[in-house]
């Protein structure tokens, strides 16, 4: 499932660096001064959604683009961790670093146990076990109490950072959502750059290859497929946080769909695509919220023309033209 | 027992679906994601024959799968086709894109409140049988179903046509060697499969509202079924469908809050026990 060839092509163009390359810095300082100032020129809320629909189609493209599993049940974790934080910081009264590390916690549990499964099957059966098992999730937040069924859990408190700093105000919670979604991109990028992540690219390119290699791959695609659903949890979480709400949304097969859409806009196994994707996917929803349906054509129009046309991505477009992994 | 019919006309439209998704993924290789759309578009179609031209439900049974199928086969030729030296995944993302645009539309113009489909007079009513009331139409269902399902498995494991389909299959450069024009034999098999889907979608127009979300959550529990039975065999996607509708039923009279995961709770156990599926091949 991968852009391999190029990858490799570069790979023997541009020797490896020690650490982060350059351009990789500089493009997370450039990043990261930009949504500095982001919250004095836009809407906080708006820019928070993105920040946190880009680490998780990051979270999404660590399985997609580095393991090379195709997940269709992402929305599982997201909307469980958004349920789990909202739970926590309303009913128990939790500060909001505590319950985005409730939420992160049980969407990194439930990964271990819905991934341990679904890696006993490969390919188009993987997408439909995790599809199913997502399935199961959202029936479940339908049906249980705690999760307020079609209503979800409302009004939220967003509480005070280490019960001390309030975070009511969209600039102050704002800081907090940029701290925790930029550090978790970070953690991302270090984890494809690890050994860990070079053992993986491994797999995705040739799985019978790394068997005989010794490498027990069963081990390592559990492993980041709870990872993966861990860090998705962090941007549910998160989420949660910032809407002050947890609903169905959030777990509906709908929601994995369009993480899966956004990684593919952005270019898949990419380390910017993710977050290119998910910013002009959540600008597009909404412009054009007040269309209605026209959403869901539009976003399948973008799916079939980027399955047929557009594999690489904007992002892994860009990697070509620059003759730069990006 | 009331419940236990409701779970077998469950199982007959599971049996239908998972056997168009077998039937397609045997040739394709691909999991037709839009296979819920097109069972919605089934019914649609059929209530469009009536609403818009007066056609009534018998000769939609046969005109809804073909319409469905002429469009299933247009999509192939445009789209699908040109995927199938890629990985099948991206089969997978197109189709799921196909399903979103459907959806979509259906809803942009007839809503989501569902749209009324009278059952045909010939099958109104129902039978006393004594401990139950069986309503004719549902009487039908099922036995439609059954003929559908033993039709197709006759045709694939019995007839000429069949053979070649399951010779390519296995091998299709061989079978094109042999002078059978294999991609049109793909096309015509996806248009079956979808067909299959829009006769399915015909069959439920009548008990349940028609509406554009229709096919959407029911396509998750047919891939959980598929998952279940394997998509090795014919027979094996069938049986499992009618086993697991029942199963379905039994579990509403038994535990009523578990019948909507519980056949997710076999998959789990399947995948434990026997990853590749009850009927599967180890792929």
């Amino acid at each position: 499932m991968a852009v391999a060839e190029n990858e490799t092509l570069q790979d023997v163009i541009y020797p490896k660096e020690v650490g982060m390359p350059l351009l990789h810095k500089a493009i997370f300082l450039v990043l990261l001064s930009f949504l500095i100032v982001l919250p004095f020129m836009v809407y906080p809320v708006f820019a928070m959604k993105v920040m946190c629909f880009a680490l998780f189609a990051a979270a999404f493209n660590l399985l997609l683009g580095f393991g090379g599993l195709l997940s269709f049940g992402h929305a599982a974790y997201f909307g469980g961790a958004s349920y789990v934080a909202a739970h926590a910081a309303k009913v128990w009264g939790f500060t909001p670093e505590l319950s985005v590390l409730a939420g992160t916690l049980s969407a990194t549990v439930l990964g271990l146990v819905i991934g341990s499964l679904s890696i006993r099957r490969q390919g188009i059966y993987f997408a439909m076990v995790t599809l199913a098992f997502a399935q199961m999730v959202y029936f479940f937040a339908l049906q249980a109490e705690f999760t307020g069924g079609e209503d979800g859990i409302q009004s939220v408190p967003r509480g005070d950072l280490f019960g001390v700093i309030p975070l009511q105000g969209n600039i102050a919670l704002y800081f907090f959502v940029l701290v925790i979604t930029f550090g978790g991109i970070l953690c991302l990028y270090r984890i494809v750059h690890s050994p860990f992540g070079q053992v993986l690219k491994a797999i995705r390119d040739n799985e019978p290859r790394a068997i005989s290699l010794g490498y027990q791959v069963n081990r390592y695609k559990l492993m980041v497929f709870t990872l993966s659903a861990g860090f998705a949890g962090l941007a549910g979480a998160t989420k949660a946080q910032v809407f002050q709400l947890a609903s169905l949304t959030d777990v509906h097969w709908s929601m994995s769909g369009e993480v899966v859409l956004m990684t593919l806009l952005g270019g898949m196994g990419t380390i910017f695509g993710p977050l290119v994707g998910a910013a002009m996917i959540v600008t597009m929803q909404n412009y054009l919220a007040t269309f209605g349906a026209w959403v869901t054509i539009i976003q399948g129009v973008i799916f079939v023309l980027g399955v047929l046309l557009f594999r690489e991505g904007v992002v892994g477009l860009l990697s070509r033209l620059l003759k730069r992994r990006l | 027992m009331g419940q236990l019919l409701l779970g077998l006309i469950n199982g007959s439209f599971y049996a239908v679906l998972s056997l168009g998704l077998a039937v397609i993924f045997g040739l394709l290789n691909i999991i037709n994601f839009s296979h819920g759309a097109q069972y919605m578009m089934g019914a649609f179609v059929a209530w469009m024959l009536l609403n818009y031209l007066g056609i009534g439900y018998w000769p939609a049974l046969i005109l809804a799968p073909l319409i469905v199928g002429a469009t299933g086969i247009a999509l192939e030729k445009l789209a699908l086709s040109r995927l199938y030296k890629l990985d099948h995944l991206y089969g997978l993302l197109l189709t799921f894109g196909i399903a979103l645009i459907i959806q979509g539309l259906f809803r942009n113009y007839y809503g989501i409140s569902g749209l009324p489909y009278q059952i045909p007079d010939l099958l109104s009513g129902g039978q006393n049988l004594g401990f139950m009331f069986l309503p004719n139409y549902r009487a039908w269902i099922v036995v439609a179903s059954v003929i559908v399902c033993f039709g197709t498995w006759f045709m694939i494991e019995k007839t000429r046509l069949g053979a070649y389909l399951r010779a390519a299959t296995e091998n299709p450069a061989l079978v094109g060697a042999f002078g059978i024009n294999v991609p049109r034999m793909i096309t015509l098999t996806y248009g079956f499969g979808v067909a299959l889907a829009g006769l399915a979608g015909v069959l439920a127009a009548p008990i349940y509202a028609v509406n554009p979300n229709m096919g959407a959550d029911l396509i998750i529990v047919v891939f959980a079924v598929v998952v279940i039975g394997g998509m090795g065999s014919i027979m094996g996607a069938i049986v499992t469908g009618y086993g697991l509708g029942l199963i379905e039923g039994l579990t509403r009279v038994f535990y009523p809050e578990g019948s909507a995961v519980v056949i997710f709770v076999i998959m789990a156990i399947v995948l434990l026990i026997k990853p590749e599926g009850l009927f599967g091949r180890t792929a």
